[in-house]
């Protein structure tokens, strides 16, 4: 009976995780840069949520699309002025620039929002509900929900608008879509600006069930990291695959071996995974 | 001008060191540490061009084990160098497994590394004193006496990765990492054991960093994983090989010092801000001076003969 609701608590983890890891995996298949920043952009949203409650009364759940927007002016223009000069440089270039960005980044958030750990406390609480023997916290479920309402839209948008398809044309073939007509330095931009989106508006999501600081965003990014390689690198699908792998993988040890052991066996199976596994669950490249 | 650059510098450090006082015997230390930790990063980095973060992880489990075996009674030194050993060990056995991967994946399989080190310490709390930290034994001695000795353990190590850096270099070896460098597969086809010779390149950058771990918790005499598993100290060898320049000999040990330098005028000056100068100062690296400092001093004597 217990193994019913470790797995009612992973999967209903496994929603907001994929949220949380698809922009992450988006930039990572398009852009072929792994964004060390995507940690503090969803914390950056967590926050967003938490001062428009605290100080507006706004809820949450509809103040995520105004963080997802507020950090997709910032990723823009991030992607625009600076990432762009360098994207075609060797791995370690990228990854070292999108390292000194967060610092930047995690240390002026240290500056304005403190270290505290915050959270949003619903008032009223959503409470939960019972389905047969399993207890479903409501909030938790209804984040999931949203969450992957939110990672849907996402998939639509890759495969029906322009912009989505212009896209996945960069991701397929830079230079023949750029023969195509399509302007690759824009929608570069816009890539990491809709992962980043992805990011604020799942970090906004994520705290009402999650304390926040500055100083946990390296948390979330290691998620991010487990939940794509595990699911499949750079495709919705991968992503939500991962979400609920992880979401069970750390249900499942907490049963077995305690808490403490979710993250270096999580991340264990991350080495696991790349060193046997590289393409994932999925197994292969996504998105068209 | 690379052997001018050189002797200034260490023109500098022998007068600091004998004017200096304490202030400077310390600095010198983390130098000769930094140096170490950059030179050994630039043999599977630089040479072989293998985006390695898991320096943290062999510097964390050399602090750990030197740590351990000196409490179950092994002398400091011997403990050192086996804690260089285990690390070196732990970085063949991982290195076989991970080593095939390229690019990104490489680069987040050794991040990982040092997050599963770091928490397998963190929850051994029995053996390791987990979040606690250790306190490592008291070495004898007045204040001075024992800064004198740490430096001089400190920059022994560093000249000896030097002299193993630079036999890398003119060796068998480290032809072979350039090869793979430049093209792995062409390299593979022409008859170079890539497996092998990346393997033993992944060794080397793990044993100099475990033995400076070891060190470092002598010194320090206290130890705790979020200090000695700091990501950072992945990140920063890194940062002093791109600022010396990539795969050249010297270019970590003049990025070692450089980094050194504006690192302690950020701390002294920005206490609150000095993570956010360091991130500028990568930034600003990587758009301007993506081939280091040595690019510079290599282009200056073409610009005269123009």
């Amino acid at each position: 009976m217990i193994y019913l609701q470790v797995l009612a608590n992973g999967v209903v983890l496994g929603g907001l995780y994929a949220a949380i890891a698809v922009g992450f995996s988006l930039v990572w298949g398009v852009l072929n840069v792994i964004n060390l920043l995507h940690g503090s952009f969803i914390i950056l949203g967590a926050y967003v949520a938490f001062f428009a409650y605290s100080l507006l009364g706004v809820h949450p759940f509809l103040s995520a699309p105004i963080a997802g927007l507020i950090l997709f002016a910032i990723g823009y223009s991030l992607q625009g002025t600076v990432i762009n000069r360098v994207i075609h440089a060797p791995v370690l270039m990228t990854l070292t620039l999108t390292f000194g960005l967060d610092l930047l980044l995690n240390n002026a958030m240290l500056l304005a929002f403190k270290a505290d750990y915050r959270k949003v406390v619903l008032d009223p609480p959503l409470g939960s509900i019972f389905v047969g023997p399993i207890v479903l916290p409501l909030d938790r479920v209804a984040v999931t929900a949203l969450a992957l309402l939110m990672t849907y839209g996402l998939y639509r948008l890759l495969r029906d608008s322009k912009l989505g398809r212009a896209i996945i044309a960069i991701r397929m073939d830079r230079e023949a879509a750029a023969l195509m007509g399509v302007n690759v330095l824009r929608m570069q931009a816009m890539t990491f600006a809709i992962g980043a989106f992805m990011a604020g508006a799942a970090g906004s999501l994520l705290s009402i069930i999650y304390p926040i600081s500055p100083l946990n965003s390296i948390t979330f990014l290691g998620k991010a990291f487990v939940i794509c390689v595990i699911g499949g690198l750079g495709s919705v699908g991968g992503a939500i695959v991962g979400g609920v792998a992880l979401g069970l993988i750390e249900s499942l040890t907490a049963l077995w071996f305690g808490p403490e052991y979710a993250v270096p066996i999580s991340f264990a199976l991350l080495v696991a995974f790349l060193a046997i596994r590289p393409t994932g669950l999925l197994g292969r490249r996504g998105y068209e | 001008m690379r052997m001018v650059v050189i002797l200034v510098i260490l023109a500098a450090c022998l007068a600091a060191l004998v004017f200096g006082g304490n202030y400077a015997l310390r600095l010198a230390t983390i130098f000769a540490m930094y140096a170490t930790l950059a030179l050994s990063w630039n043999i599977i980095g630089g040479l072989a061009g293998y985006p390695s973060f898991a320096t943290a992880a062999f510097f964390g489990l050399g602090t750990y084990a030197s740590a351990i075996l000196q409490s179950s009674g092994m002398p400091m030194v011997f403990a050192w160098l086996l804690g260089g050993i285990i690390a070196a060990g732990f970085a063949a056995l991982i290195g076989l497994a991970i080593l095939h991967l390229k690019g990104h994946y490489f680069a987040i399989a050794s991040l990982a590394l040092v997050e599963v080190v770091r928490e397998l310490v963190n929850i051994n709390d029995r053996l390791t004193g987990g979040g606690m930290g250790l306190n490592l034994p008291i070495t004898h001695g007045s204040v001075t006496q024992q800064a004198v000795y740490f430096l001089g353990a400190m920059a022994t190590l560093a000249l000896i990765t030097l002299l193993s850096a630079a036999a890398v270099q003119r060796g068998k070896l480290g032809f072979a990492l350039r090869c793979i460098q430049q093209n792995e597969d062409a390299a593979v086809m022409l008859g170079v054991n890539a497996r092998l010779y990346k393997a033993a390149a992944f060794t080397l950058s793990a044993v100099f960093p475990g033995i400076a771990g070891g060190i470092y918790a002598s010194w320090v005499h206290y130890i705790d994983p979020s200090d000695v598993f700091d990501i950072l100290l992945s990140v920063k060898p890194l940062v002093m090989v791109l600022v010396g320049g990539l795969g050249t000999l010297f270019g970590p040990v003049v990025g070692a010092a450089v980094f050194l330098g504006l690192e302690e005028a950020v701390w002294r000056s920005f206490l609150t801000v000095h993570a956010a100068v360091l991130g500028a100062l990568i930034v600003a690296l990587i758009l301007f001076l993506p081939n280091g400092l040595m690019s510079i001093a290599r282009r200056l004597p073409k610009a005269g003969q123009a």
